[in-house]
This record gives structure tokens, sequence and C-alpha cells, in this order.
């Protein structure tokens, strides 16, 4: 399955996130942001960094960015599109996923494993599971007007949670400050993924764990 | 003709601004009794078009695609240059 991992001028997780994805068995290549098409891919993931030195706000130049058009296409088809940190931000500048990401609520750039929950089926773990992935980030305190969020625990598009090793919400192990503990959220139709943890940072057992692995292959072949 | 226009772009109310919220805690640590800040964003930019209303639509559609609708507000002057 080729995976179009996508590159910005100041990305800094692409080639891990290739890393990653070869780690879960998919062909992925490094695709410039300049691309006009992504055609010749079963989906494509946009990967962690600084995209424009994150100018305006992260994630807001990016989606000036030629690969834009044909990736919201990608998202309209139903292919599986994943967005992490950076990745994250980008899509929901764009549109394709509810929601923003503020700076966290500490003003700290946060560089530290965190303990998630699973909150939807299909992602390689059991909804209810807790694991863990590192974050990286200054600004991932998630962020959307309470009717936003009202809709998206409805429709169960939220797919990750920060929590404590048991599984327990609480503002003690919500890094972020972000509403509802969200650290990863999904479209209506769950094919669009934006999350603030790196599932690449911890797919290969030299990492410390290779779960990132389970979730890559779980959401990539969610149908 | 030529404009010089300004948008301001801010955080809507409500929403936390946790840079205004440091800059008030470090201006109250140096004794300054301020409250309620908030840091915003300003852009300023020339401008070409045929007449101020076109101007102006014109300026409309950089602000829409600016701003992020989900946490921000925007406001903008527009002049001739």
């Amino acid at each position: 399955m080729k995976i179009a991992v996508i590159s910005f001028p100041g990305s800094n997780c692409d080639r891990d996130m290739v890393f990653g994805l070869e780690q879960a068995g998919f062909e992925p290549e490094l695709v410039w942001h300049s691309a006009t098409a992504l055609d010749s891919f079963a989906g494509a993931v946009v990967p962690g960094g600084f995209s424009y030195g994150d100018y305006l706000r992260a994630g807001a130049l990016a989606k000036f960015s030629p690969v834009m058009a044909p990736l919201a296409e990608m998202a309209a088809q139903g292919l599986p599109v994943l967005g992490v940190c950076n990745g994250f931000q980008i899509l929901t500048e764009a549109g394709l996923l509810p929601g923003a990401l503020l700076p966290n609520i500490k003003m700290k750039f946060l560089c530290q494993p965190v303990f998630l929950r699973v909150e939807q089926p299909g992602l390689g773990l059991e909804p209810g599971e807790v694991f863990e992935l590192p974050i990286a980030h200054g600004e991932g305190c998630y962020y959307a007007a309470p009717e936003v969020l009202a809709g998206l625990e409805a429709s169960g598009q939220i797919a990750l949670r920060y929590c404590s090793p048991a599984g327990e919400l609480s503002d003690a192990w919500n890094p972020n400050g972000s509403l509802a503990a969200i650290a990863g959220v999904s479209n209506s139709a769950g094919n669009v993924l934006g999350m603030m943890p790196h599932p690449e940072r911890y797919a290969h057992p030299a990492l410390g764990s290779a779960v990132g692995q389970r979730f890559l292959r779980g959401f990539l072949e969610r149908r | 003709m030529n404009y010089k226009a300004e948008i301001r772009l801010f955080l809507k109310p409500g929403i936390l601004d946790v840079q205004g919220r440091a800059v008030e805690q470090a201006l109250r640590s140096s004794g300054h009794s301020v409250s309620a800040v908030r840091v915003l964003k300003v852009l300023q930019m020339d401008l070409e078009a045929e007449t101020p209303a076109a101007a102006e639509r014109e300026l409309l559609a950089v602000v829409e695609t600016l701003k992020n609708p989900v946490i921000e507000e925007a406001s903008f002057t527009l002049e001739p240059a």
C-alpha cells in the first residue's frame, strides 16, 4: 500500500514517518508540498514539524500549498489521511478536521511520553485500551466551540484522549490543556484523522515501543 | 489606485490567550496594575484596486483567508496610499 508523506518547508518528522510506515509494512514515499497530484497513492500522512516556521499560526500557511487540493480530494474520496502534530494543525487550518490547536495552556513546549485512551474502533487497538506515545509540541491545546464539541462527542469523532495509566481523565494527565482531553479527532466519515502524539516515534522496539506500527496499520487500513 | 491596509487578528472573547496571560503576569510582577492583556497579530500591506469598493472586497477576502474562524476574529483599516 503506497502512502504519500507530505513534506513542507519546515517539516522535520517526515523521514521519521517514512521509517515508521516502512516498519508497519507500507510503501511510503516523500512528496514535496508543490505536488499537484496524489493519484498513485492509497493514502497520505501529513507529518510533524514547523511548516513555514509556524508563521501566522501553526499550520496556517501550509494550507496554501498546491498539494492541499489533491489531499482534500483524497479525503473526499474516503482514502485515509493522517495528520500528526503539525500535520494535525495543518488539517484543522485547512478545514479538513474540526477545531483548532492553541498554544499549550502553560506556554511550555512539551516533549514527553503520554498515556492515551483509545476512543474509536479501527485504530489498531481496542476502544478503552490505554497506550503510550510521545508528544513534542508547543501548540497542542485542542479547542472547538461548545456546540462543535457536543457534535464530536455525539458522532464518535473523538479518537484519542490523554489519560492516566489507568485510563482516567483528569487535568493532571492532560498535558496541554486540551478541551475534553482530546489528543486526536477524526472527520465524520472516519477517514481523516489528526493527532498530536507521534506514532512514528514508537515504531520499533529499539525506540522503546513498537505500538506505533499497530496504530498506523489500524488507521491506514481502516474500512 | 493604491491603498494601505492593516489587519488585526485576535482571539475570540472567552478563548484563553496564554501569551496575554504571560505578559500580564510579567507586567504585574513589575508593579504595573494591568489586567485583561491580550496579544494581537497586526498585518500591514499595500493593495491595488480600481475603486475603494473593490479594495474593500479584496481586503475582506484576504481577511477571511488569513483568519482561523474557529478561534479568531478580525478587524481592518483601509486608506488610500
